[in-house]
Order: C-alpha cells, then structure tokens, then sequence
C-alpha cells in the first residue's frame, strides 16, 4: 500500500482540511487516479512462475480418479498439487473448517479447486491444469434449498448449516388484519473491479509470504498456516493495494494453492485470476427464500409477525450462521412489533458458496418486511409512508431477539426527512429528445407508457460482529521528527479507514502530517474489514494510542508548569496552556525524542442467541431510510431510477465528503440488487460468469442520489459517536426501489433483482 | 500480423497463410484471444484499408464500407441517410465499443443480439465480398445470416450495399438496463414509400434476425402511401400483436388438440415484440 501523503502546505498556502469533520482527501488518491498504485496483479518477483487453478465443470461430482502425469511431463511445468499435496489440515474456512483445500473425492459446487499447476508461463500453467485428467462421476446437484432438507447429505457434516426458531411474545397473538407473501431474493456478486491476485514468496526459514488483497490478513494468515501445517510467524500476509471490496477478498481458493506452491517449488509464484475464476471462486450473497404474515390491528399498529426465512447456504458454511443470525433478528425491520416467530434456516446446495457480502442477511429480509409494509398499508387504505411512521422503532424498544435498542435509533425522523422532501420534476417542460426513458437514451421508452412511482424502505443493520465476537483492534501511533505514523492492521479496502486514521491523530496531536504504514500480519491484528469495525474498533484504538502519545508529550511540560495536561491544547503544531501563559512549538517539546504508543479498542462484550433466538448480540445498530422515484415502462417492463433520497443515521460526521461518497457507493450497489445484479446457476452451474452477463449498475443506471439527512446523534458507546455507513443504504435502497416499482405498477413485485415481465403494469399483465 | 492497405491485399495475405484471422475493431475476437479461448496462429489486420472505412453513393443506393465503426455511423450525416442503421450504431454499447466495433465485424460475428443486424435485414442489404484475385460476389446478408451460403475461406466482406430509401426508418431495443446492454429484443422498422412497402425485422429473440413476412404486407396495404400514411391506434397495435405472434410463435398444440400455454418469461418476450414494434410503426408513420 502507498504510504504517499498529501504534502504539507507551503507557509502562508492555503491550509488543506485536517482534523476530525474535515474533508480530507485519501493519501492514495493521485496514485490511483495516476494508474501507479500498485495492486496485487501488479506485483513481481525475479524469478517467479504462475500458477493456475483446475476448477470443477460440475455442480456435484463423484472424484473417480486425478491423473496429474501428462501435466507433470509439460515442458515448462514446476509443479502440480492436489489434495495428496496439502501437508496440514485439509479442511479451512472462516467460521467452520468444512471446506477442503483441493476437492479429493466428492466436489460439491461448480468452481471448487481441485489442483494447481505452477509452471514458467501463464499459458503453460492454463494448458497444464487443463491436460490434468479428472474422472468424474456425476452427481444429481441439490440446488434448490428447500430440497436440501430431504436430501442425502451433501458433506459430512450435514445440510443444515444453522437452525434459529426465534420466539419472542405471544403465539396466540393475533391481529384484525392479516398479510402475507412469499419474496425471493437473488444471488449479488460483490465483482470487485479488480480480479483475485497474489503473489506468495518462499522464505529461507521454510515459511512463506503472501502478497494478497486481503481484507483480514489475520485470518486469512491462520487459515493458510493450519493447512500448510506450519506455524503462524512462518506464514506472513502482506496486504497490497486492495481493488475493491464489498465482501470478504481473496478467495481461499486462490491464495492457498498460491502459497502451496512456493513451498513446493521454493520459487516466487503468482496468480491473476480471470473475471470468470474470480466468479466461480469467491462468495456471493445468500439467495433467499422468505415467507411473511403480518398481523396488524385497525389502525396499522403492527401485533405480529410470523416468518421462515430459508438462506442457500452454497455448498460450504462460510460465514452462513452469521447472515441467518442478522436475517432472523432483524426480520421485522426498525419497526416495534410486540410478538414475532421467525424461523431461519442456512442450508447446504450444490450452489456456489455465499458468504459476507456488505448487509449480508440485513438486505434480504429488509426487502422482505417493506413489501409486507407495502401490502399492509394497501390493504388498511394508509399511506405507505404514515404506517411505517406509526410503526418506527426508536432507541429503548425492543428487538424480536430481546434486546433493547440502546444506541440513538432516529427512524421516525429519518423517514420523516426523505418524505417531506420535495418530489423530483417531471421532465415535461424539457424538451423530449433530452429525457432519459428507461431503457437508456437510445432505448425503445415511449413516453405514453411510462409511470412514475414513489416507495419507501426503512432499512438497519448491526455494527460490529455479533454472537460474542471478539471485535478488538490494536494501533500503534509512533511520532518523530514532526511526522506521526499509524501502524494498524485494518485494511483500507476503499472504504476510507486509513484517511479517518490521519484525521484522528490530526485531531489529538495537532500534527498535519500523519503516515499509515502498510499492513503485514506482523503488526497485531485488527480483525477483518467488515460490518463498520474499522471506523470503530480500529478508529477507536487509534485514537486511544495517539491520546497515549499526546500523554508523553505534555506530561514533562505539565509538570514544569504544575498543571494536568488536560489544561494544554496542541494546535497547528503549537502547545499552549488554557489561560495562554504556556506556548512553545510541539517540535521543541518533542526535543528529537520518538514517543511510541500502543492501544487496543474493545467494545462492550455480546451474546450468542439463545435455543429461543434471544440474546443481547449486537454492539450497536444503523438506520437509514430511503425514498425511490422510479420511471417504468409498464408495457415493456424496464425501470429507471430517477432519484434516491437518503436519510442516515450516521452518528458523528468525521469526514463529510468520504461519507457521501460511501453512501452514494452503497446506494448504487442497491440499484444493482434491485434491477440487474443475479448470478444465474441452472442446475448448479454458473452462467454467464463475465461483466456482459452479469449487469452491473453504469453511470447512466444510477439515479439521482440526494442525501436529505444526516442525523448526528452521538451513539455514546462508539469511539467519536460515530456509525460505519457504507452497509446499511446498500440494505435499504433495493427495498426502495421495489416499494417505488409497486406504486408505478400496481404489481406485487415480490422478487429481486426485479424481472422485466414483474414490472409491467397491472392491467396488462 | 499483418497490416495491409487494400482490400485485395488482406485477401491475398489471408489467401497465404490459411490458418489467419481476420480482424478489425477486435471487440468480439480479442476477448476471445484474451480469455485463452482463441490463439490465432496468425492476424490479419484491417484497420488500414482506407477504401473500407467510409461510404459512396451507387445507384441510389449506399455502398458503405465494412470498415465502418459504430461511432462513425452514429453521426448526424449517416443517419440522414440511413437513420436506423444510426440508431443501431448509437445503442450498440459503450463509446469504447463504438469507436473499435464495425460493421462488417457485426455481420461477421454475427451474435443474435449484434445490433446492426436486424437493420441490414429490413433494408434487404446485400454484402459484397472480396475474394481472392480480386473478384468480387454479391450475398444477400439474410443468406449469410441464415447459413444459406459462407464465405469460402480467404474471403472477407468488403462492402454492404444498402437502399437509401428517402423515408423514415426506426430500430427501437428493449434492454435489462438503463446504461448500454445487450438487447433482448429490437426491432428494426423502413418504410419504402417507392415499393409501397413496410420492411420490419426482429433481433436478439433468435439466432438470426426474423422477418415477419405477412405482418409486413398486411400494414403495407393498410397505408395510405399518396396521403397523410398516419394509421388508427389499433391498427398500430394489431400490427405490434402480429409481429410478435409470428415472431414469437404459440407451442403447437398437444396431440390431445389442448394448446400448450407459453411460459411467462417468452410471453413477456412476446409481449415486448409487439410494444416495440407498434411503436416502431406508430413513430415511423407520425
């Protein structure tokens, strides 16, 4: 990772943004938007050969026999491992260890690695892998989920990943009216921008280096050690440039057979991977089944809720258990519902493997129970907008799994903000060659038969990791020579932590020039970059280190002055005491020493959900709501977004310009849930695995995004107040937009991504 | 790879080394090549042939050269001449694609959702192609679509011979997203007011572009040609029905004479036939 910082100000320039609230820019942004950042696919090595991975072509396969020789004989070939080959434990993964290295007898999803060939040249390793002869015998696949519970077990240890019967109030409760509907949500692929990558270097004490993108090195570090069969210091990850992340990164499947390699050849060895590898390999979101009934009384006052909620686990656990926990505990949504039964399921398919993608769990159900708001509020004669009002949670209620909401929980004032704002124009006073029709500008839109609709979606989503998870961060801040350098673990995926680490130590030392050091897993872990822990764990740790070296700074000067160190101030590299007596400069105080400081941040502990799914298993909670303005060509069933107007929880704003960009990120993500993004996988293969296929959201598929507002209400247990951002309008906008699709239509619209022939008008379906 | 600057040339420089391929924008071979699926023993280039990459008058006709790119056929002045053909060329991916993409790339490839396709078909365009010894044979493009007749090896389309019809001419694509895509159903629509014809053909609903022969006589007689050409509302729309339901056929009914309904994703796709081409027809004769 570049370690180029925005260089200091000229005296007398203009001052650029420091500190806490500031629009810093990233210290990364002229490389990346030079092309010189260097990314794991940039990586090189003397003397290094590729390597290339033999995936399954089936879904679900019988493994008769492997014949490596005609690949060993290839000219140019290093190397060739299989299962044989896995010194260590042969099974990984990052909740439960169910997934082989290399598959051995039976494969259990299209894509799973079987061997790795390393070999002098890029083409020689392809041709390798593909000379390798695998006798299969096919396998009827399991990918429907609901089959999965009658089927014969597709591993050893079953089809049922996790199982939660959450109850909570009364089951006899009933109320005067009733609605029900059966929603499906597709499978999301996080296509980060940059394919998989690495580069693994055999070190001389029999130990290797792994040059990855990833996004919790830590993990990533044990894993590849307990299948190596060495020990922990002998495996080292080094984090490069990370080419986006909205899910956990680098596949197991890429890095492990990369390291394995280099062990066996004693050469560097690296691996691109192609956009088709990189879909087949890594996790998707959970394709969701959902049943709802919702019992409210005359007035709209919610009374019940009854669920299933069946998630297509793939074919190995991953972090399944997690997305049902979140599915299940925020099934009803940031609204009060007084009883709820909800029962999830996480099962096993021949399906490829769905794991953490940004709201994972949150985002299906989110859809779910806003449709269910949408048909409830159709049925009553109300406002869509005025039930879900009657309905918002605030902080002191009570989640269905028991706990109390203790953290600020505006819903009512972020709903309130997105509905109060004034309605985009419709284009009929431009001229109409200007208008952009759904179907895009050379499209077939006819203006006669396109409807506009407006819904709502009140989304929330946990922070930090649930169910006892041990959240902690370590930072070192370490100051010399008028420079403060960062050390952490976290990993800037994109998401901005590196920035708000500058700012955090501008903010306490009142030194502009703050470095954040690459990350190894040398430094002390930080845990994975997901569910907003950086912003707050490892945001928290830094603070804590720089407040330590901020201590040893004043400390002597107090002591002289006989005051606490409360009573200084460090400003614009500046020291003075509170009444003005005191000022000297923060370098003569430093005097040339180097002040070191180490901290960790640990958040308040949590609990597993109980046999009931009851427990108190979040840190803390982000809402935000989200009105969609849509465009529908209600004859040929094409949609258009015209606007999303965005009400967040956010906290504290620590820097106002990253936070848009992270919401405005999310709510385009949410687009491509809505509309486009599917991965389809007849029979349990994964078709059209390419960019052309799988349609991401393009400039002219987003909408309009207007952040309404921000409500700054300081959660008080986070570090600063503050809340991560980016997951929860990733959550909230698809339900949005089909709440928005619902009104233009008249349709049900109980599906995502919503199909072209759900979108035509009522009247003409 | 070579580069040569006449058409004879590439023919003569395909005609000794038999295993090359041609290529031009390369926007369909070299993500083959870059995805380890194609390894050309050898490339003929041919981006330089200048003759190629514009377009003449001949007999009333256009005589445009394969080497056109999809942005040059976006401009203002060839969709004076042949709008619908510039309306393909304008939705036919992102600017990249369009400013590599040719015309003669797009037949040549021929994927059912290449955008230019349905268009060469309603205009009935006919290919010249270059053969070795400077020869030249005419294709109609149908025929080369359909399978009916190849290129022989070393041969390379060098011109399409189209109609300039002097009327309005529409192509309307139904897409899964709002930004550039791949169509999953388009319509092309020319009226040629000389012939008293309507020519319409389908793209992207099967492996070539389909023309509805009937619908096409049956609307082409509904027109006033010498007066205001404008039709009833219905008329557009029993025109859209007819298109599609020949273009998007009932399954034939079971041996018990029960009809066997359509399933809802090609019901949907017949519904889309008949929207774009009512409002094919409706802007072509407004």
């Amino acid at each position: 990772m570049s370690n180029e910082t925005v260089a200091a100000p000229a005296p007398g320039a203009e001052q650029l943004p420091h500190g806490i609230g500031s629009s810093l820019p990233s210290a990364e942004i002229r490389a990346k938007t030079a092309g010189t950042f260097p990314y794991a696919a940039d990586l090189w090595a003397e003397g290094l050969l590729w390597a290339a991975v033999l995936r399954s072509p089936h879904a679900h396969a019988r493994i008769v026999s492997i014949d490596i020789t005609h690949a060993q004989e290839m000219p140019g070939v290093r190397a060739v491992v299989t299962y044989e080959d896995v010194p260590g434990e042969p099974l990984h993964g990052r909740k439960t260890a169910d997934r082989p290295v290399f598959a051995s007898e039976v494969v259990r999803h299209h894509g799973e690695a079987i061997a790795a060939v390393a070999a002098d040249h890029p083409d020689t390793a392809r041709m390798a892998a593909a000379a390798i002869i695998v006798e299969y015998e096919v396998l009827d696949p399991v990918t429907d989920p609901e089959q999965s519970f009658e089927a014969a077990p597709l591993h050893p240890d079953g089809n049922l990943i996790r199982h939660i019967p959450l109850r909570h109030g009364d089951p006899e409760a009933a109320g005067e009216v009733v609605v029900e509907g059966l929603y499906r949500i597709g499978r999301q692929d996080p296509a980060p921008i940059g394919a998989e990558a690495g580069l693994a270097v055999p070190r001389p004490d029999g130990g290797v280096e792994l040059y990855i993108a990833s996004t919790d090195p830590h993990g990533d570090r044990d894993m590849a050690a307990a299948c190596y069969g060495l020990a922990p210091e002998r495996v080292k990850v080094v984090v490069t440039g990370v080419p986006g992340a909205s899910a956990d990164r680098e596949d197991a499947s890429f890095h492990l057979p990369l390291g394995l390699l280099a062990l066996r050849t004693g050469c560097p060895v690296k691996l691109t991977a192609t956009r088709e590898e990189s879909f087949l390999g890594h996790a998707h979101r959970h394709p969701t089944l959902l049943r709802y009934r919702h019992h409210a009384d005359a007035d709209g006052q919610l009374v019940k809720v009854e669920a299933q909620i069946l998630l297509d686990a793939g074919a190995y656990a991953d972090t399944s258990a997690d997305a049902l926990a979140a599915a299940v505990s925020f099934a009803c949504g940031p609204y009060v519902v007084p009883h709820a039964f909800i029962e999830g399921w996480a099962v096993r398919t021949n399906n490829p493997p769905s794991g953490h993608v940004r709201g994972e769990g949150a985002l299906q159900v989110c859809a779910a129970y806003e449709a269910q708001m949408d048909k409830l509020a159709k049925k009553l004669g109300v406002d869509p907008a005025e039930l879900r009002l009657r309905n918002a949670m605030a902080t002191g209620d009570i989640l269905p799994t028991g706990q109390t909401v203790t953290c600020p929980a505006p819903v009512a004032e972020l709903l309130a903000a997105v509905r109060d704002f004034p309605l985009p124009d419709l284009p009929k006073d431009t001229p109409q060659e200007d208008w952009l029709l759904p179907g895009g500008p050379e499209g077939a839109g006819e203006p006669a038969a396109v409807r506009r609709g407006v819904g709502y979606g009140l989304g929330m989503v946990q922070l930090l990791g649930a169910e006892g998870a041990d959240e902690v961060s370590t930072a070192t801040v370490k100051v010399h020579d008028g420079v403060a350098t960062v050390i952490c673990a976290a990993v800037e995926t994109g998401q901005g932590f590196t920035t708000l680490a500058r700012q955090i130590v501008q903010e306490t030392l009142g030194i502009d020039e703050v470095r954040v050091a690459p990350v190894d897993t040398d430094q002390p872990p930080a845990g994975p970059s997901c569910h907003g822990r950086h912003t707050w764990v490892s945001g928290g740790a830094v603070e804590r280190a720089a407040k330590m070296v901020r201590t040893q700074l004043l400390q002597p000067l107090a002591h002289k002055f006989g005051m606490s160190t409360e009573l200084l101030q460090i400003a614009d590299g500046k020291i003075t005491s509170y009444d003005g007596v005191l000022s000297t400069t923060v370098e003569e105080a430093m005097d040339g020493k180097e002040l070191w400081a180490t901290a960790q941040c640990r958040p308040h502990p949590t609990e597993p959900l109980d046999a009931d799914g009851q427990g108190d298993a979040f840190v803390g909670m982000a809402f935000c709501a989200v009105r969609a303005v849509v465009d529908v060509d209600i004859e040929i069933g094409s949609v258009r977004v015209v606007e999303l107007a965005v009400a967040q929880d956010v906290g504290r704003i620590l820097n106002p310009a990253q936070l848009r960009v992270r919401i405005e990120a999310g709510v385009t993500q949410g687009v491509g849930a809505a509309l486009t993004e599917n991965l389809r996988t007849p029979r349990g293969l994964v078709r059209h695995p390419d960019l052309t296929g799988y349609a991401l959201p393009t400039a002219l598929d987003a909408p309009d995004i207007r952040i309404v507002k921000l409500v700054e209400e300081r959660d008080v247990v986070a570090p600063f107040g503050a809340k991560a951002a980016s997951a929860v309008p990733v959550v909230t906008s698809p339900a949005a937009i089909a709440s928005a699709v619902r009104a233009a239509t008249g349709r049900p619209v109980n599906r995502l991504p919503i199909r072209p022939q759900a979108a035509v008008g009522a009247e003409l379906a | 790879m070579t580069l040569p600057a006449t058409l004879d040339e590439a023919v003569a420089a395909l005609a000794a080394v038999p295993a090359a391929v041609p290529v031009a924008g390369g926007t369909d071979l070299m993500s083959s090549v870059n995805a380890g699926l194609l390894r050309p023993a050898a490339l003929v280039g041919l981006g330089r042939i200048n003759e190629i990459r514009g377009w003449q008058y001949q007999d009333g006709h256009g005589l445009l050269g394969a080497g056109l790119t999809h942005a040059r056929m976006g401009r203002p002045d060839f969709a004076a001449l042949i709008p619908a053909l510039a309306a393909a060329a304008r939705a036919a991916g992102p600017p990249q694609i369009r400013n590599a993409g040719t015309l003669g790339g797009n037949i040549a490839s021929a994927a059912p959702t290449g955008d230019s396709l349905p268009v060469l078909a309603a205009l009935e365009a006919v290919l010249i192609i270059a053969g070795p010894g400077g020869t030249r044979r005419e294709i109609p493009v149908s025929h080369l679509l359909a399978g009916m007749e190849m290129l022989a090896p070393g041969e390379l389309i060098g011109y399409v011979r189209v109609p300039l019809l002097h009327a309005p001419q529409v192509f309307l694509k139904a897409t899964g997203r709002t930004g550039p895509g791949r169509a999953t159903a388009s319509v092309a629509l020319v009226l040629d007011p000389a012939r008293r014809g309507v020519r319409c053909a389908v793209g992207a609903i099967a492996p070539m572009p389909l023309r509805p022969l009937e619908a096409e006589q049956w609307v082409a007689g509904l027109i006033d040609w010498d007066g205001e050409r404008g039709l009833v509302p219905e008329a557009l729309t029993a025109f859209g029905e007819y298109v599609a339901a020949a273009c998007v056929p009932d399954h034939p009914p079971a041996e018990d004479g029960t009809a066997q309904p359509l399933p809802p994703a090609v019901l949907h796709l017949r519904r889309t036939v008949a929207a774009l081409a009512r409002r094919a027809l409706g802007r072509a004769l407004s």
